[in-house]
Parts: C-alpha cells; structure tokens; sequence
C-alpha cells in the first residue's frame, strides 16, 4: 500500500490550461494517475486531453468526484486556488508553486485546517505512490514500487535519493515531497506518522536541509514514537548563516536551523545520517 | 534576498501607522545634517544607516549636543565602512529622555504558521542574547492569522510584560498600529528596539527594522522602490536580474546544479570531499526548471566572475529539465566564455545518455564527465588540487 495517494485517486489539475499544469497532467496521465478533469476560470467547457476543463472547483468535484487536486497556477493566484479547493471539499490539495507570500500561506493553512483538507506543499514536488499514481512533477524514472517511504523538503534531492535506491534495488512505497518554504501545509511529522501506521512502509528516508525546526520535531518524534527506521540526510552543512540558499525556508537565522544541529537531534533519536545522500541506500539496506 | 528597510524606512513607515517616532531627518551630507541638528535644537543623535548589526560598537552612532558636534559626527560616520559596508547616510533624531527601553516585535512563526508577538519589558539589547539569557523575560503571543489580533491580546501582552497601566492606552494602539504595518506591508519581522518610555511617560520608537517578504513584493511597490542593494554584491544581483539564484561563497569549485536542495547538497559534497585540503564551493547556484542555453551561459559567466574559482562543477539531475538541453547550453555557454578552468559534468535523469553523448562528441579538452555525484565532486576536488 501506501500513504495519501493510490490508483483509487480522481484528480484534478488547476491550471490544467497553463504549460506547466498541463504538461505535467500529460505526464501523470501516462503514469496511470486516474486525472478526471481540469480547472480554468473563464475556460470551462474546454477539453484537454480527453478530460472535461471546468471554471470551479466546485463544479469539478459535482461532476467527476475528484477527492485530490494538483494547484499549478501562478503565485499570486495559488492562495486562491487552495481555499477553492478546500472549499469544494477536496481531501488533498497538492500546491507546486513557488513564491506564494508568507503571509498567505498561514491564512490558507489555516483555513485548509478548519475544512480538514490536507495540504501538501506549496513549492513542493508533488507525490507519488510508484506503479499506483503520480501527482506533480516527480520523474517516474526516480522510483520502483516498494517499502520505504521517502519524505523531503526538496525536488531534485530526491529524485537523487531516489535513483539511487531504485539503482541498489530498493523500492519505495510513497515519495512525499513537502516543500521547501517557511510556511507549508503538512510538516515531517505527519508525514512521518503516516508512515509509521502504513503496513506496507518498513523503513523511511527522510531529507532535509537548513531552516526552521521541523527536522528537530521530526527528530522527537522519530525518538518517542516510530518504531521504523529511518535513514536522513540534511542538505546545507556548508551553507553560510543568513543566506536564503534558494528555498524561502532554507536559512540558518539567528544560529537557528543549522545542519549540524539537525544532525545531532536526528542521531540522537537514533536515525541514521547520511553525511552523502548517494549513502541513503546503504543505510536502509 | 529580503527586503530589509533602514531604521529610517522603518519608522517613517511606522509613523504613517500612527506609531509615535522622534521628528528626525535623513541627511547623505554632513552640512544637510547639521541644518537638520539646528532645525531640531538641543541634544541630537547622529545614527548610520547600514543594513548590520553593532553599528554603534562601531561608531556608527554618536549624540551630539548642538548643530556643530552634529555636523562633525556626520562627517565621520558618512563614508565610513561598517563591516564592509559604506555608510551613505545618516539619520539626525533628536535625543530622547530614556526612562525604560522595551522590546515589540511582530514575526512569522514557521512551526506554529502563525504571527508571533514579542514583548519585553527587557528591551534595547540584542533580542538573540536576551532569548538565549533570559527567555522567561519575553512574553510571546500567537495571532490567529485569519481573525488577526484581538483587544484581550493587547491587554494580556501588556499586563504579562509588566508594562506600567499609565502606558497600557498607549502602548495598545503602538501594538495595534504594528500589526497593520506587518499584515499591510507583507513584512516578515517588524521590529521595535528599543520602544521607550520617556520622563513624560511617552511612547517612543526609537530604533526600527523590517523585512519585507520577497515573494509579496509584486503587491508592494512603494516598498519595492525603497530598496536598497548596496550591500548585495554585484555577482548576485547579476544574477537575481538574470532570474538565476546564487550566492557567492569563498571556496575554489563552483557549482552549477538544478533545484535548490540539490544545489546545497552539492555544495556539501565539494566541502565533504575538499575540506581536508582547504578545497569547498566558491557558489550556491540553482539554474531552476528547464534551463536554456542562454540561462547556463549566463550562469557560467556569473560563476567564472569569481576569481577564486578553479573548477566548474556541473550536477544536473533532469527531470523537468531536459539534460540534451543542457548539454547543448553548456557546449553554447563554453563557446562563448571559453574558460580555462576544468569543467566537471554529470548528467543523470531524464535523457540524460543524449546529454552526455552531446558532451563527449563535443571534445573538449577540459571536460571531465561523470556518473554519480559522489564522483563528480572527488574529481572536482582533485581537478583543484591538481591545478594547484
């Protein structure tokens, strides 16, 4: 099995009109991700692909029953577009985009909290459960099916981490990538704890980077209540403090979030750290 | 990088907020700050504004008691370097009767993702030191990010800091006026330090600092043009106008890699497999999704602009991006910059045996290809050492 996605999973893709949105729906499409259809305001009654285009949320959902929806528009309309779909009662909301405003995403989390829709993301690379479904721009090069379940707060890290399993041998049973800002919908943990209850996951790999303190709370928690190993890697030991390397999130400020102390919480909790993510493998065989 | 405001941007901005600030002036010329000094009489502060901190360790902040003491601070502190960085104005306040200094402050908190709220009746010192010294001394408050922040709160803040009930009226509306200016500015710190409580028992915010997020500028183009990029060094603002992030470090490898946490992961493996021959990135640098040939030429220019760069570590791993198509990018960026130092070129994921082909046929003498990362940051690393 898996967590959060399977084959069961009727997605909709917002901004499904758009280059990147409707691209990637293509490419979900021939992994097998079941997409029922697309959201444009001002576009509904279009077709793409075969799939029904709509100009709300809400009128998809009446329609196609979609329980997942894949957010690909542009930042300053993404905050938008996830409280539409936590409006139109979507279960999981997956957000792509990057640069949303700080202060948006807390009103949105927020309000994606008190509709019990989960949030992945945003600038996040999407999830997926591999020979089941992909949602997002992960390649399905990076992964077999399998039992680790990988989390991470970046993109091409992952997809790293990820060859590198599938090219030792060991499949994967959901990649969930959380996104790399300071505000996101769903944190390590949950992610971790789903992960812990999901029978068909055995051992977890978690990747991280400099910023915030989510890979400490991950750290206790690996420590208080995972019975399942984990295997990490923190991206950024040789970042200088006060620099945004990229991510919004990934800044060591005020002598918080450094690497180092990340590594040492994780150690402590007795997950295993790779100081060279291509290990990864090694340390979860 | 973040929108930081001086403290003179800060205040005014605060002032239109209705928090009360000294009635100072900006001056870029010490005559301009001594008409200033004499307009306002008496005891004046002269103060450099320079986006560090410790600036008045540094001399960057001199009381004068009339218009001619003023006149000679300002020409001491304008031009002057402050932690590299030169000082092109200062601000002439008048000098404030000081009986209490607090600290207010309005952040996003990252793990709660919410507003947080930092008081203290402890204020004038580094908020950092005080945290790590006496935590208990700062009363912290979340703001429901969706209803904002409610009278109960103001009143819980105050009576929980100790402020004196004379200054509650006041220091409410100072409070309230803050968390406008936070949520109204898209600032992600919005910082009073000190607030003082003066011989008349007046509010004052005497020193101010906000940051302003990035990503909300598109909807703050007063404070996009308030911006200031002195202390942005000349490569990374080349960059940041070429839609390219990157952050110049001071080792030898420079780095050129698809995705953010790849690109600090790079860097790590450079420092992993260098640091014991004193050999680490010179850059941070993500060339983003589906780069063009135009974006890595433009890319390997900004790397190649840093002397202490020895070698050019290329880590793509394509998924979005296409690696044939950085292949054809490197081969148009090296043509056209021709660099001398040793290229060192992986290229996994989506077609990536293409990219490679595209690069071995080129034959460049200076190439050296590579399969997984880890290899590719050894022979960076030893391409360093042999040029050495």
């Amino acid at each position: 099995m898996s967590i959060l996605i399977d084959k069961s999973a009727k997605v909709l893709v917002q901004g499904i009109t758009g280059r990147q949105g409707g691209f990637h729906a293509k490419l979900m499409m021939e992994y097998g991700t079941d997409v029922v259809g697309g959201v444009t305001p001002g576009k509904g009654g279009e077709w793409f692909e075969g799939k029904p285009v709509f100009d709300t949320v809400r009128t998809a959902v009446q329609t196609t029953n979609a329980d997942v929806s894949l957010v690909t528009v542009p930042a300053r309309f993404a905050a938008d577009a996830i409280m539409e779909a936590a409006h139109a009662g979507i279960r999981l909301v997956i957000c792509l985009t990057e640069h949303i405003p700080v202060a948006d995403m807390m009103r949105v989390v927020a309000f994606c909290q008190a509709r019990g829709t989960r949030l992945l993301g945003p600038n996040c690379p999407g999830i997926m459960t591999p020979g089941q479904a992909k949602v997002g721009i992960i390649p399905a090069m990076v992964a077999t099916a399998g039992n680790v379940g990988v989390v991470s707060k970046s993109g091409t890290l992952t997809y790293e981490v990820g060859f590198a399993m599938k090219n030792a041998g060991i499949g994967i049973s959901t990649i969930v990538g959380i996104g790399g800002d300071p505000v996101i919908g769903t944190t390590f943990v949950e992610v971790l704890e789903m992960f812990e209850n999901d029978p068909e996951t055995e051992k977890v790999a978690l990747l991280g980077e400099i910023g915030g303190s989510a890979e400490i709370v991950a750290a206790d928690f690996i420590k208080n209540a995972m019975t399942k190993p984990v295997a990490a890697f923190i991206a950024g030991r040789s970042a200088p403090p006060g620099k945004r390397m990229g991510h919004a999130g990934a800044i060591v400020d005020g002598g918080e979030g450094s690497a180092e102390e990340k590594i040492q919480a994780l150690e402590a909790a007795g997950a295993r750290v790779a100081a060279n993510p291509e290990e990864i493998p090694g340390l979860l065989a | 990088m973040p929108l930081k405001l001086h403290e003179y941007q800060s205040k005014f901005l605060f002032r239109e907020y209705g928090i009360p600030i000294p009635q100072g002036r900006v001056a870029s010329a010490a005559d301009e700050a001594q008409e200033v000094a004499a307009e306002l009489g008496g005891v004046v502060v002269v103060k450099a504004q320079v986006h560090v901190g410790g600036r008045g360790k540094a001399g960057g902040v001199k009381v004068a008691k009339d218009a001619a003491e003023a006149r000679r601070h300002a020409e001491n502190i304008l031009g002057m370097d402050i932690k590299g960085l030169r000082v092109e104005k200062v601000l002439v306040d008048p000098g404030a009767d000081i009986k209490q200094e607090i600290y207010l402050a309005i952040t996003n908190d990252r793990g709660a993702r919410m507003p947080l709220i930092m008081a203290s009746m402890e204020g004038g010192m580094d908020i950092e030191e005080l945290n790590r010294e006496r935590p208990e001394a700062i009363i912290r408050e979340h703001i429901d990010p969706i209803m904002g922040l409610q009278d109960y709160q103001m009143t819980f803040i105050a009576s929980a800091m100790g402020m004196p009930r004379a200054q509650w009226r006041s220091f409410g509306k100072i409070l309230r006026g803050l968390y406008q200016c936070y949520v109204k500015s898209d600032a992600e710190l919005a910082e009073i330090n000190p607030l003082v409580i003066t011989g008349e028992g007046e509010l004052l915010a005497v020193d101010g600092k906000v940051i302003i997020d990035d990503n909300a500028l598109f909807r703050q183009p007063a404070l996009t043009a308030e911006r200031d990029t002195s202390d942005e060094p000349a490569s990374e603002r080349q960059a940041r106008e070429a839609g390219i992030t990157y952050i110049k470090l001071d080792g030898q490898i420079g780095c050129m890699v698809n995705g953010a946490g790849l690109a600090m992961t790079t860097m790590d493996m450079t420092k992993l497999y260098g640091d014991a021959d004193g050999i680490g990135p010179a850059n941070f640098l993500d060339i983003g999704g589906g780069a063009t040939p135009e974006q890595v030429a433009a890319a390997l220019r900004i790397i190649l602009s840093d002397d202490n760069v020895k070698c050019v570590l290329f880590n793509i791993f394509g998924g979005i991006t296409r690696c044939d198509e950085v292949a054809n990018g490197i081969l148009t960026a090296y043509n056209e910059v021709k660099p001398d130092a040793p290229m060192v070129i992986r290229l996994q994921g989506t077609n990536a045996a293409e990219g490679n082909r595209i690069i071995s046929e080129a034959q460049i003498p200076n190439i050296i290809s590579a399969e997984t990362l880890t290899e590719a940051a050894k022979r960076a690393v030893a391409a360093v050492k042999e040029g050495a």
